[in-house]
This record gives structure tokens, C-alpha cells and sequence, in this order.
């Protein structure tokens, strides 16, 4: 029997759980004796905490505790920054909760704990906070000029760092270059919109405390929170039950989490907090927000001569996990696939009043690829060639990986050729080109546009040493440890931590399929620091490409180990015996043989081990990758522009990827269709908006549109498979490869339809209102736009509904 | 979210909510559904001192045929009403309009009175009903039954004619008879986002000419509104697409759109003209 379970469709065995939800989500426990808390936030974006009148919040019934900044002021220390970008960056102090000032609409400034969560929000309209306005902080530009209001008034300016790359003499480039673009694009603020809102529970027990949260980091958590606390690490233990998405918003260590923790050392007791969806708009960490200006040389032929990228990078009002290196993260994509020969790359940190910003799926690439592929276009136009071709003229060819690039990465592997020309054939580029010219000859009021988008994204974070080098607080490794249980059934425990990708399924089929034994036999155990004991979680799509070359090792070592056993049972010499479909033969004898399950068994009993060998058969191994990964692909986008009304519609849409070898191609696809759907959002639909006074205005989905599946085409979707080098398994990862290809493929394709009419770019998101004014050759749309005036539940914030 | 504590009463008849809203008190909220009105109160937009539940209320889910109306109960659910043959048959423009609101499981839940109680500009049933003229039939436990047309009906932006003490039982809407179309033209970004403008269009065709249009406007104002410069201009004109968006046109006069992130009032009112438009021809070739 040989399994071939890698590679195989397997449905995921984790969903019937996670879909209905009987299962173990955060807010799902309930430990005896829990006591709830709810948080005041801040209504104003800067101010002054003059007083906090707790009493009548006190006396209202079933009331446990009020406490409020000042009462925590001896002990909550300050959030972590794991990445000082520079040696002059400026870190303000970050309390969990607000002593005397606010900086952001949200954050929190006082707590109820109560017996039940109703008491607990009600008590919440109990307290008064006497605050005094300070100036808003909200435009990046603005903050950065002389004399600009601070946010924080101590560190004299806003502005957070500056950090430079430069390679290849950019000057010579630009200069006399036949073809100059420059462009200014906005990557508008995201939030990010897990399925499952944040939720924390802290419990005393023993000695310590274990803190169960819905995080896609609980090692990097429990590190942290013991930093932050005092409380020494192996007292505290930290559990990521089932987690519902995060998409780089639970990559994290929240001020909610540190609180919890503080209650339930103070009270005693074990204490909960469930975040609303309002709550988590305003307060978990946004995405995105940058200004890119760029300047593009190329010569006549479309050959690129170098590309300058100044960005400005909105902090929000404090340094978080991240904050400060996510826009770096797209320092090294700007380049995307093509060949340069200079390039210079800036960014400026800036703090505002609104919510700190930090990783949100694609983390810098996103933001990078954009720029780039949008760019691509442009210069086609310029040119008058077809994008397809500017493209090939600037790509790296697949005969010339591995390439190092002019960022200074190297790019293993890759066959842009191959998909594209796969994507080409799926789409039916000719025909559509052909359509777009009837209808741009008939004056169709429905335009079409068709969008490109070749791109490529680093994944597979990171390379210890790399990290090391760009001041990283931590290394890239994951740890894997296979354990062949004496009845033959597998344990797997991954230092990754699943929130939503599958790991149950793929890394029992990578176990089954190295192991030889069923799929139904493996366990896969994760997300719980007292089960794994070292990893370093789930972000950065690294999980296959570090957690699962970890697993992979370790069920090498795994066979090594019990073939050691099977040699010494077997009375043979190890070099003649083979491993397949779990059972080891002396080669050319097709019966007999040890199975894993019977090894399993003897080395649990170890009377009869080679001498040295130690019981039981198990292994563990930490990978630490040499290099990234580098997923890229061919996605092309039709889109259908109402000209009288400005309304998108995507007709079609065909991604091509190449994320190397595939474990379950499902499990990608699935990947594949998550990510399309953010990235459009982004394109069309999503933007964290605040008004003038720094107040976020898109607190409810109704405000805050994300796309559901009645919103997008039927996606196509398709492979190449060039393998990875930098790994065993030649996978390259697959969680944000959709969401960092398909902006700008959606731009593209809006300002591709929208050419004839002299519109070069529409502000994202592409709302109807902001294509029909691009169309009229304007660029927002006139002041009246508030939140709350018109109807809907939006709107119901804007007047009195009773 | 959670909502502020509130009192609760579920009665069986109309008699007994009647009665139980006119002891609950001016600050009492009756719930048809709550696709509405549970997010207003989990965000703590709206605190009822009680809330009276018509869910039991069986006859109020009552779809009926009376001669020259169809009478539509408060309480059928949208999902009745889409699929329910004597509004297909008689007011197809309800059971159109209806179809695009919300998801499935609102539709479920949600009631054909509730929407229109709420009445919330942004609703697409408010502005289908003035453009059928419906009448909206109201009871109190003091003042018993009365009627109200539904250019009365809607006040003000969630305002409706309805008393404190008044439940709305039913909507009775006038048939439309042979030789009309209808139209219902939602403009909205997402499936189940809001209308950004709609457009409830309703025509009759008589030997290739408009005899008679009724346009009533989606979240053009604080209320539903009659685009009555629409309705004078294309009666009588022949039906081709110039004198359509000539009507188209007309759309906005008189109103007073909303601006917000969805669209600015400017936006809004281009919307109106071009959407117009667009509803009576394809309600004049329905």
C-alpha cells in the first residue's frame, strides 16, 4: 500500500467544527466562577484625561471591580515593539490602558469587571470621563511639517523614523531617462475583519496563569506578556483554542491581554473579555495606510532603468508588535519580477491620532506589488505597447534563477513565462482585447477594462540571520516533533499556530504520506505553549514553508530512528533494508518486514533496542530556512465600468500561481479564493475612514463594506509548479499570494477601461461615486460626504433612533 | 454589543399587543422581526423601555385577496411575500423590490409591516408602497382602527404617521391591472449593502405610448419620495428610451438626498436621473 496523501484534495477534517461551532472558541469557555469585563474607550481622538468618576459604576449591582488607567499605572508597563527599525526610531510609551491622555479614538481608559457581561456594559454608561480636547492628528503630510500638532507632545515631532535602501547609482539612471513616470498612490486604511472578534480569558491557576486567546502567536505571547507583567515565563501558559481568522490582526499582543491577565492575578478569579465588532473596528490594529510617490526611468523600448519609492507610513498613535517594519517588509518587492538597474528606497514613519497600524495580510507586499503593477501599466500606456509585453521585456527569465535582484534578495525559482502564458490562455486575453475595442468604437456606456498583474511576494519568514540583520526582535525557525504512539497512532505537534489555515489536514497528510500510515491515525496538536513547547506561530505564510519543512524533517528523523529498530528486529544490516507504505523490508524480499506501528510498539517496550538507542520512537527538528520563498503568478481581471454611473462590475478573473509543490491543492484553492476576495476589497470596497476630528466614522459593516461571495465573479483558477529550492519539500506558501496579486489587478483593469477617457488612476477604493467623479476629471468627492446622514443602519449613528 | 435591560411581552392576538403596548408606555417599541430594529438596540442606539414581540401574532401573517387589493399582513415575512402567488400575480413590483433586500436569513426573519414601520429612507419597501399608493391600516387598544394613505404615512427620516400606542396590522395595496410593468432599480455596492438610491417604477402602456407612470425614490430624502415632475413629464409620451431619460431628468427636482460614505448628495441626485431612467424602460418593456 503506498499513500500518496501529499498532494491529495483532501477535504478538511477541522471544518465540521470550526462551521458549526461547537467547539473550543475562546468565548465558548467558561471556567467557574468567571467574572466579565468590558472596556471604556476613548469618543475622542486626543485629549487630556482631566478626572474618571467611577463611583456610580461602583454601586450598580453585581459590580465587581471599576479601575482605570491610574489604577494600573504601577504595573502595566508599556506594549511591546519588537522591531526598532532604526537606532534613532522614536518609541513612545504604549500603556495598555490610558493614564492621562488619549491618542486614539478607542483606546481603552477604564474597565468593569461584573458578574455577567450585561451589568458589565451597562456600568460602562455608569462612568464619566472628564476629558480635555487636544488638537486631532490625521493627515500623514501635515503632521510632518514645522509647527504641526503633536501627538506626542514629548518626543517633539511626529515623525517616527526614516529608513533607506539604496542599490545601482539611481541618479545616472533617471537622468536623460526617455521615459519618466511618476505617480502618487494611496494604499487607504484597512481593517482587518476576522471572522471570530478578538476574545481573552485569563485563569488563575497554581501557581501561575493560563491565558487562553484568540492569537495567532501564543509563544511570541507568552513571551511578551511575561515581559510586560513581571510574571516569570514558565508561570504562565498561553492557549490558542480555536481561532477564527486573524489575517495578521491577532499577530499581536493587545493591551486587552495584558489587562486581563493583571484582573485575574488582582481579583483572583478567572475574567473574560468578548470585543464587539464596533470595539474591534476602532480597536484591533489597522492595515495598510501609506502614501507612495514614485518615479519610474525607462528607456524607449520599455527596458526599465531604475525606480525611486519615497513613502510616507501612517504608525497610528503608538509602536506596536510590528508597527514600524511592516512598510520595510515591501522594501524588498518594489521591484517586483523585473530586472533594474537602480533603485532607492525611503520611508518615513509618521504617527497620527488614529489606531496603530501593523501587519494585515501581505504586510508591505500588498502595498509594493501595487505600486509596481500599477506602474507597469502606466508605462505601457506611455509606451502605446500592450502591458503583457512592457512586462516580458523587464522580466527575470526563467533560465536565469537563481537571481539575485536589485533589492538584494535572491530569487530562486520561477517560470513568470509559463504562467503567464497559461493565464493568457484561461483568460482569453484576445477575444477580450477585441471586445474592449467594439465597445470603446460604439461608445458602449459599459466600458471593459482588463487588468494585469504579474507579481511575485517573499514568504516563508524568514531566515534567522535576515531577520538578525534588520534588527528583528526574534528568529524565522519552527519547530516540529513527531511522536509514534505505542499502538502506532501519530502525534504531531507544530510550533505553527492554526487560525483558520488547515494545518489539522495538511500536516497530517504530510506525516501520514512520509510515516506510510493513515490519515484517520494522525494527530495534529498545536496552539498551546504547555503541549508545543518552542515555535514561533502563524504569519507571514511561512506555516508550510517553516512549520511543514520542520514536520517533514522530523518524520525523516522520525525513520531514521525506526529504522535503526527494524534493522536490529530484522537482524539485517540498516544500508539493506527500504521503507514503503509504512513498512520496512530487507530489499528483495517482498514479505516479511517490520511495520512503523510494530517498531512503535518495541521501542516502547525497549527490551530488545540496539545498543545506544534510546526508547520510544519519536523525533523532533527546527528549521531555520536559508532563504525565503517566492511565490508569483500571472493574475489577469475584466472589469465592466458603467460610465453614466461609475459602477465596477468584474466579469471575469483568472489567477495562476505558482506557490511550488502543493500539499493539498483544496486547502490552496481555498487560499487562493480568500486572499482574490481581500485584495478586491481593498480595490473596491474596504476603507477605515475618519473624519476631521479624528474620529472613525466606519465603526459598523454597514460602513465598512466587506464583499461577501454574492459580490464576486466565479474566480478561475490555476497552477504551474516550479518547486522551491530553498526547502526539501519545494513548497513556497499560499496564504497571501491572492490578496497582494488581485489590487492591482482590479485597478489596472478599472483605469484600463476608463483610458479613452483620460483617467490615469482612480483613488482606491474604487467606489462608484469616485470612478463617476475620475470620470469628470475630478478627484474626491465634494464635502458632504458625513457618515449618518442618509438612511440605513450606517446612518442610525448620525441621529437619534429611539 | 449588548443591548440595555428592556421589559418583554410576546401576546397572541392583535387585541392583546394592542393592549400591552398601551400599558408599556410612549418609550415602547414593538418587534416585527428585529432584523432592524436588535441592531439599533445591541448598539445601544435605541433604548425601549419594552419591547412587544408580534412573532405569536398568527393573524398577522395573513396574505389575502380583497377584490380590487391584495391585503398584505404586518407580519408576513419577506420571504413570504417574495414567493407568495397573489403578490406576484397582482403587485409583482412588491415581490420584485422584495427579493433584493438583504440576504436569505434576513428574509426570513424580517417582516413586509416591520420594514415599512421602521420606515427608513434607505428601505426599499417604503418607497415601493407610496408609488403603489398602498394604504397603511393602524389599530390602537384606545382609538381601535384607522387608515392612513402612504403619502401621509412616512413623517420624517424613522419617523412614521404610527402613534405610540398604534401597531400596524396590515398594508392593503390597490391590484394593478392588465397593461402595466414594473420596475424596481437598486443601486447599491455590496449585495447587502443599503440602497445608495432606488428607484420603484410602475408603467402602463397603451399602444406604444406611457398612459400612466407612479416612480417613487429610494433614500432621496428624509423619506420615500414621489417623483411626481417624473410621472406628469412622461405621461402620454411615446415609449422610447430619449423620452425616458428625458423623464430620467426630472428625477431629482424636489428632492433632498442625502450625503454620506456612500455617496455624496450630488452623487446621489445624478444617481436618481440616470436610474430613472433606467426603471421606466425596463419597466415599460416588463
Amino acid at each position: 500500500m503506498t499513500v500518496q496523501e501529499i498532494g491529495s484534495p483532501r477535504r478538511r477534517s477541522e471544518d465540521a467544527r470550526l462551521i458549526t461551532g461547537r467547539t473550543r472558541w475562546t468565548d465558548n469557555m467558561q471556567p467557574m466562577g468567571t467574572l466579565y469585563v468590558a472596556f471604556l474607550r476613548s469618543p475622542m481622538a486626543h485629549a487630556r484625561i482631566n478626572a474618571v468618576d467611577v463611583s456610580a459604576a461602583k454601586a450598580r449591582p453585581n459590580v465587581v471591580a471599576v479601575l482605570t488607567g491610574a489604577d494600573f499605572a504601577d504595573e502595566q508597563g508599556s506594549l511591546p515593539c519588537a522591531w526598532p527599525v532604526t537606532e534613532d526610531m522614536k518609541h513612545p510609551a504604549h500603556p495598555p490602558m490610558a493614564v492621562d491622555e488619549v491618542r486614539y479614538a478607542g483606546e481603552p481608559v477604564a474597565c468593569v469587571v461584573a458578574r455577567d457581561r450585561y451589568t458589565a456594559a451597562d456600568a460602562l454608561e455608569d462612568i464619566d470621563v472628564d476629558y480635555e480636547p487636544l488638537p486631532a492628528v490625521t493627515d500623514m503630510e501635515e503632521a510632518l511639517r514645522e509647527g504641526a500638532d503633536l501627538v506626542h507632545e514629548d518626543l517633539g515631532t511626529n515623525k517616527c523614523y526614516t529608513w533607506v535602501y539604496e542599490n545601482g547609482d539611481l541618479d545616472a539612471a533617471m537622468r536623460d531617462a526617455p521615459v519618466v513616470i511618476e505617480r502618487r498612490y494611496v494604499q487607504q486604511r484597512l481593517i482587518p475583519t476576522a471572522m471570530e472578534p478578538r476574545a481573552v480569558l485569563c485563569v488563575p491557576e497554581g501557581d501561575g496563569f493560563t491565558v487562553y486567546s484568540a492569537t495567532q502567536i501564543p509563544h511570541i505571547l507568552r513571551l511578551m506578556l511575561a515581559t510586560v507583567t513581571g510574571i516569570p515565563e514558565h508561570r504562565l501558559r498561553v492557549v490558542a483554542p480555536d481561532v477564527g481568522g486573524g489575517f495578521g490582526s491577532k499577530l499581536q499582543v493587545y493591551g486587552e491581554e495584558v489587562l486581563c491577565l493583571l484582573l485575574a492575578r488582582r481579583l483572583g478569579r478567572p475574567v473574560k473579555w468578548t470585543e464587539s465588532r464596533s470595539e474591534g473596528n476602532m480597536a484591533v490594529h489597522h492595515g495598510r495606510d501609506q502614501i507612495q510617490r514614485l518615479t519610474l526611468a525607462a528607456e524607449r523600448d520599455g527596458r526599465i532603468r531604475g525606480l525611486k519609492v519615497d513613502l510616507l507610513a501612517d504608525m497610528g498613535a503608538y509602536l506596536m508588535l510590528v508597527t514600524p517594519g511592516v512598510p520595510l517588509l515591501g522594501a524588498f518587492m518594489f521591484n517586483g519580477i523585473y530586472k533594474m538597474d537602480a533603485y532607492s528606497f525611503t520611508c518615513t514613519g509618521v504617527f497620527t491620532t488614529k489606531t496603530p497600524t501593523d501587519a494585515y495580510r501581505g504586510a508591505g507586499r500588498p502595498e509594493a506589488t501595487f505600486a509596481i503593477e500599477r506602474l507597469m501599466d502606466e508605462l505601457a500606456a506611455e509606451l502605446g505597447l500592450d502591458p503583457i509585453e512592457v512586462r516580458r521585456r523587464n522580466w527575470i527569465r526563467h533560465e536565469e534563477f537563481p537571481y539575485e535582484t536589485i533589492c538584494g534578495l535572491t530569487y530562486d525559482s520561477g517560470d513568470y513565462e509559463a504562467a503567464t502564458d497559461k493565464a493568457l490562455r484561461l483568460f482569453e486575453y484576445d477575444k477580450l482585447r477585441a471586445e474592449q475595442r467594439d465597445r470603446r468604437e460604439r461608445r458602449d456606456p459599459v466600458q471593459l477594462g482588463i487588468g494585469v498583474s504579474t507579481y511575485t511576494e517573499m514568504c516563508g519568514l524568514a531566515p534567522s540571520r535576515v531577520l538578525g540583520s534588520l534588527s528583528y526582535g526574534a528568529g524565522g525557525w519552527e519547530h516540529a516533533s513527531v511522536r509514534v504512539l505505542p499502538s502506532g497512532k501519530v502525534e504531531v505537534v507544530t510550533g505553527s499556530s492554526a487560525h483558520g489555515q488547515g494545518h489539522e489536514t495538511a500536516w497530517a497528510q504530510i506525516a501520514a504520506d512520509r510515516l506510510g500510515v493513515p490519515f484517520e491515525d494522525v494527530k495534529v496538536l498545536h496552539g498551546d505553549t504547555a503541549v508545543s513547547p518552542k515555535g514561533m506561530d502563524t504569519y507571514g505564510s511561512r506555516s508550510l514553508a517553516v512549520g511543514g519543512v520542520a514536520l517533514y524533517g522530523a518524520c525523516d528523523k522520525v525513520i531514521e530512528k525506526a529504522k535503526k529498530v527494524a534493522a536490529h528486529l530484522l537482524e539485517a544490516d540498516e544500508n539493506d533494508l527500504e521503507f514503503s507504505g509504512g513498512r520496512f523490508r530487507v530489499r528483495g524480499v517482498p514479505d516479511g518486514g517490520r511495520t512503523l506501528q510494530e517498531i512503535a510498539m518495541a521501542a516502547f517496550a525497549a527490551h530488545d533496542l540496539p545498543e545506544g538507542l534510546e526508547p520510544s520512537l519519536d523525533a523532533d527538528l527546527t528549521f531555520d530556512p536559508e532563504n525565503f520563498s517566492f511565490p508569483h503568478g500571472t493574475h489577469l481581471c475584466a472589469a465592466e465600468v458603467d460610465t453614466e454611473t461609475g459602477m465596477v462590475r468584474l466579469r471575469s478573473y483568472v489567477a495562476v500561481d505558482d506557490v511550488g509543490k502543493v500539499v493539498n491543492p483544496l486547502i490552496v484553492e481555498g487560499q487562493v479564493h480568500g486572499g482574490l476576495a481581500q485584495g478586491i476589497a481593498q480595490a473596491l470596497y474596504e476603507e477605515a475612514v475618519y473624519d476631521e476630528e479624528g474620529n472613525l466614522t466606519t465603526t459598523t459593516m454597514a460602513d465598512y463594506l466587506v464583499p461577501s461571495a454574492a459580490d464576486l465573479p466565479e474566480f478561475v483558477t490555476d497552477r504551474t509548479e516550479t518547486p522551491a529550492t530553498s526547502n526539501p519539500l519545494g513548497v513556497k506558501g499560499v496564504g497571501e499570494a491572492g490578496t497582494i496579486a488581485s489590487t492591482p489587478a482590479v485597478v489596472n483593469a478599472i483605469v484600463d477601461a476608463l483610458r479613452p477617457y483620460g483617467v490615469r488612476d482612480v483613488p482606491m477604493p474604487c467606489t462608484p461615486e469616485r470612478v463617476w467623479r475620475a470620470l469628470r476629471g475630478e478627484r474626491e468627492p465634494a464635502g458632504d460626504a458625513r457618515p449618518g446622514a442618509a438612511g440605513g443602519l450606517g446612518s442610525a449613528q448620525g441621529g437619534d433612533a429611539r | 454589543m449588548i443591548p440595555a435591560t428592556f421589559d418583554y411581552a410576546r401576546p397572541g392576538t392583535v387585541e392583546e399587543a394592542c393592549a400591552a403596548l398601551a400599558e408599556a408606555g410612549e418609550d415602547a417599541k414593538v418587534l416585527a422581526g428585529g432584523q432592524s430594529l436588535m441592531p439599533l438596540l445591541r448598539l445601544r442606539l435605541a433604548y425601549p423601555d419594552a419591547l412587544i414581540d408580534l412573532d405569536r401574532v398568527a393573524a398577522l401573517r395573513e396574505i389575502r385577496d380583497e377584490d380590487g387589493a391584495l391585503f398584505i399582513g404586518a407580519m408576513a415575512t419577506h420571504h413570504q411575500v417574495m414567493r407568495d402567488p397573489l403578490v406576484r400575480a397582482h403587485a409583482p413590483l412588491i415581490a420584485k423590490a422584495t427579493a433584493t433586500v438583504a440576504d436569505p436569513a434576513v428574509r426570513h426573519r424580517g417582516t413586509f409591516g416591520g420594514a415599512l414601520a421602521h420606515a427608513d429612507p434607505a428601505g426599499d419597501l417604503p418607497a415601493v408602497a407610496l408609488a403603489l399608493d398602498a394604504t397603511f391600516l393602524a389599530v390602537s387598544a384606545e382609538r381601535g382602527e384607522r387608515e392612513i394613505a402612504a403619502a401621509d404615512f412616512f413623517v420624517d427620516w424613522m419617523t412614521s404617521a404610527l402613534e405610540p400606542d398604534e401597531i400596524l396590522v396590515g398594508v392593503r395595496v390597490p391590484k394593478l391591472g392588465a397593461g402595466w410593468g414594473v420596475h424596481y432599480e437598486k443601486f447599491h455596492r455590496t449585495a447587502q449593502a443599503w440602497a445608495i438610491v432606488g428607484v420603484a417604477c410602475a408603467v402602463r402602456r397603451e399602444r406604444g405610448a406611457v398612459e400612466a407612470a407612479r416612480v417613487a425614490l429610494t433614500n432621496m430624502g428624509p423619506t420615500p419620495v414621489r417623483a411626481a415632475e417624473v410621472e406628469d413629464f412622461i405621461a402620454g409620451r411615446t415609449v422610447s428610451e430619449s423620452s425616458f431619460r428625458e423623464a430620467g431628468e426630472r428625477a431629482a427636482a424636489g428632492t433632498s438626498p442625502p450625503g454620506d460614505l456612500h455617496g455624496s448628495s450630488e452623487y446621489r441626485a445624478h444617481l436618481a436621473r440616470v436610474l430613472t431612467a433606467r426603471a421606466l424602460t425596463a419597466a415599460a418593456s416588463a
